[in-house]
């Protein structure tokens, strides 16, 4: 038995002696499936751009439809232990276990996506997906007419909520009548679950919808009930050429091409990284010609004050839900905050689920 | 009378939704009923469907025609089956771990053959006219407005129903599960009719999984059973081994789902949570009733379900 151990420990050395020499190694891990043509869809093409951009110098690999939890945790111990020198971990409920298996393996780096846990060698990446959201909202209620918007929101934790809040300010702000429906379906990717979700949503009157989920199913219900609806992580628009409005798209590309080369360089340091429109870690799809030539101005006016610093989608005043003031006039929320939210603002109907 | 609502929800709209929305794990838990009673338990339902799904769309697109779709999701289906049934059968592999690998392998292969067909549209399936009948208040709805596929399926339970408790060939099925041993010495083809079972319990997977990726969502996406065939497994239990609970398992399973989305859509406010606990807690009580009843009949899974046949032996 003893014997069987130091030849794997020999074994394990040599690897890692050898692996100096080689290319870095860069793993993925992903949520869903790579052809969700969501989420998980624009990580990897982040990594196909890793790969074009850096060429030999590298070595990528992935693990698709991880489930977050333990099993995520055997398969980065794994990662780590078929060395792999950077491993970037794309899920929130990751969390966790980048954090666990970082500390088992101080030499490897870890970049978890979404979350606020980090160490000596796991840094954050998120995207102000909030930003584009603002923009949906304010296209969502100037061209909504039963004034109901659907939104298919996956679990109540602060990105969610906050894509939620920012959609409402937006559509509340250029429409004072709109009311915004939420149904929760407890998952990233469930297509068929998507689909009857979208479909519960129209038949309580929306005809926009806007969704937290990974999968184009609620896109394809849009299109079938000839409503409109907002691509996710992706362009979504071969799914409902006549619905698809426009789309918020995560552009994880050039993070992953500058964090993977300060690897490279020994210049590699944890830290935390909130990129949005401006930085152009969240862009905007192409409009649709089915918003008015006017709210496509207003649009990209949004657009482009959010990219130059003008403008803040939270920006006060803003009420929590319950009357409190969270905001003054003018005041602008902290990212902390932001990072933490678990309320939602003054006019949603509804609680979050616990 | 056609907009009576209760709770803001059109109950003839709300059941109708959801008829539909059983239809992928009726079908599939069908299968595998016919599968269960001669005594063979495949748990590779996640496969055959997300196989079925796959291979639908795919003839579907190519072809243009949604019954091609079909026949193409049934064939595959069948043969995926196939493949399990060789191994179990003749080669006397384990049924649990062939089962398994079966999704596993299901999963992994449509992901392969559907890479090129994500982001297309299927050629849509045509509703049949049912001229004034689709008209009338509240049946029109709840009885005239499915596509054929529906029909087939819920005709297809009576079969079923009628083939093991009324046909020569049901019985002899039966028995098979029930007792290898004895239906062999009475000269039954065990392995015969159990392979046909498996092949049948396969191509109904399969339908299943087309029903989803053709008519229900309707597109090809990796993974989008997710968990389907699970819960048809689960629904065959639920239904203690006979058809026409398993439909009223496969329209509350559905029913369920949907309501606490409408729910939620309608902002009432009971925790989501408690409403996607509801079918499972509703299968265990289900479950410790019918033991509860205490006599033999009411929870019968066929005695011989699961064991692996040698005549040899």
């Amino acid at each position: 038995m003893k014997k069987i151990l130091m030849l794997a420990a020999a074994f394990l050395l040599t690897a890692s002696i050898s692996s100096v020499a080689d290319p870095l190694k860069v793993g993925f891990i992903y949520v869903g499936p790579t052809g969700d043509h969501g989420w998980t869809y624009e990580h990897d093409q982040g990594r196909i751009a890793l790969e074009a951009a850096l060429g030999d110098q590298i070595e990528t690999s992935f693990v698709e439809s991880v489930p977050e939890g333990a099993d995520s945790e055997r398969v980065l111990t794994q990662m780590a232990l078929s060395g792999h020198d950077l491993i970037y971990t794309t899920s929130f409920g990751y969390m966790d276990p980048t954090i666990n298996v970082a500390q088992k393996f101080p030499d490897v780096k870890f970049e978890h996506a979404t979350g606020y846990k980090q160490a000596d060698n796991v840094a954050t990446y998120s995207a102000r997906f909030y930003e584009g959201r603002a923009v949906i909202g304010h296209i969502a209620g100037r061209v909504t007419q039963s004034n109901v918007i659907g939104y298919i929101a996956s679990f109540p934790i602060p990105e969610v909520i906050r894509g939620i809040n920012s959609a409402y300010l937006h559509a509340k702000a250029v429409n004072p009548d709109v009311e915004m429906k939420i149904v929760w379906v407890f998952s990233w990717f469930d297509p068929a679950k998507e689909a009857d979700a979208a479909q519960a949503l129209i038949d309580q009157g929306a005809d926009i919808l806007m969704q937290h989920t990974d999968s184009p199913a609620a896109m394809n219900i849009a299109e079938d009930a000839g409503i409109f609806a907002f691509g996710q992580a992706s362009d979504m628009s071969k799914f409902g050429p006549n619905a698809h409005l426009t789309a918020i798209i995560n552009n994880w590309g050039p993070y992953y091409v500058e964090r993977t080369n300060a690897v490279i360089d020994g210049t590699w340091t944890s830290g935390d990284t909130w990129d949005g429109i401006g930085a152009e870690m969240v862009k905007m799809g192409p409009m649709s010609d089915k918003i008015p030539a006017e709210v496509q101005q207003e649009a990209q006016a949004l657009i482009a004050a959010i990219a130059n610093g003008d403008y803040h989608p939270f920006t006060g005043p803003i009420s929590r839900q319950d009357g409190s003031a969270w905001l003054n006039d003018g005041e602008i929320a902290d990212d902390g905050t932001l990072l933490g939210m678990n309320f939602y603002v003054e006019g949603i109907e509804g609680d979050i689920p616990q | 009378m056609r907009d009576v609502e209760f709770l803001g929800i059109n109950p003839a709209v709300f059941l109708s939704t959801m008829v539909v929305a059983a239809m992928p794990v009726l079908l599939a838990a069908m299968g595998e009923l016919i599968v269960e009673k001669s005594g063979v338990l495949n748990l590779g339902v996640e496969g055959l469907m997300i196989i079925g799904a796959v291979c639908g769309f795919i003839v579907s697109v190519e072809t243009g025609s949604p019954v091609a779709g079909l026949l193409g999701a049934l064939l595959a289906g069948a043969i995926l089956a196939g493949i399990f049934g060789l191994l179990t059968q003749y080669f006397h592999a384990s049924q649990v771990a062939t089962g398994l690998a079966l999704t596993l392998f299901g999963l992994g292969l449509s992901a392969l053959l559907g890479q090129s067909y994500t982001g297309i549209r299927p050629p849509d399936f045509s509703i049949p006219n049912f001229g004034v009948l689709s008209e009338l208040p509240v049946i029109g709805i709840l009885l005239f407005s499915y596509d054929f596929l529906v029909y087939f399926s819920l005709a297809l339970v009576v079969g079923i129903w009628w083939f093991l408790n009324h046909s020569r060939t049901g019985l002899a099925l039966r028995a098979i599960g029930e007792n290898h041993n004895a239906a062999h010495s009475l000269g039954y083809h065990v392995i015969r009719v159990r392979l046909v079972a498996i092949l049948f319990g396969g191509a109904c997977g399969g339908l299943g999984g087309a029903y989803l990726a053709l008519i229900r969502v309707p597109q090809w996406t990796e993974g989008m059973t997710a968990g389907a065939g699970w819960i048809a497994l689960a629904l065959v239990v639920f239904g203690s081994w006979r058809p026409f609970r398993v439909v009223l398992g496969a329209f509350l399973f559905g029913g369920v789902t949907l309501l606490q989305l409408n729910l939620q859509a309608l902002g009432i406010a009971i925790n989501p949570a408690y409403l996607s606990m509801t079918p499972y807690i509703v299968t265990i009580a289900a479950l410790v009733v019918i033991s509860g009843m205490g006599s033999h009949a009411s929870l019968r899974a066929p005695a011989c379900l699961g064991k692996p046949f040698d005549a040899t032996k």
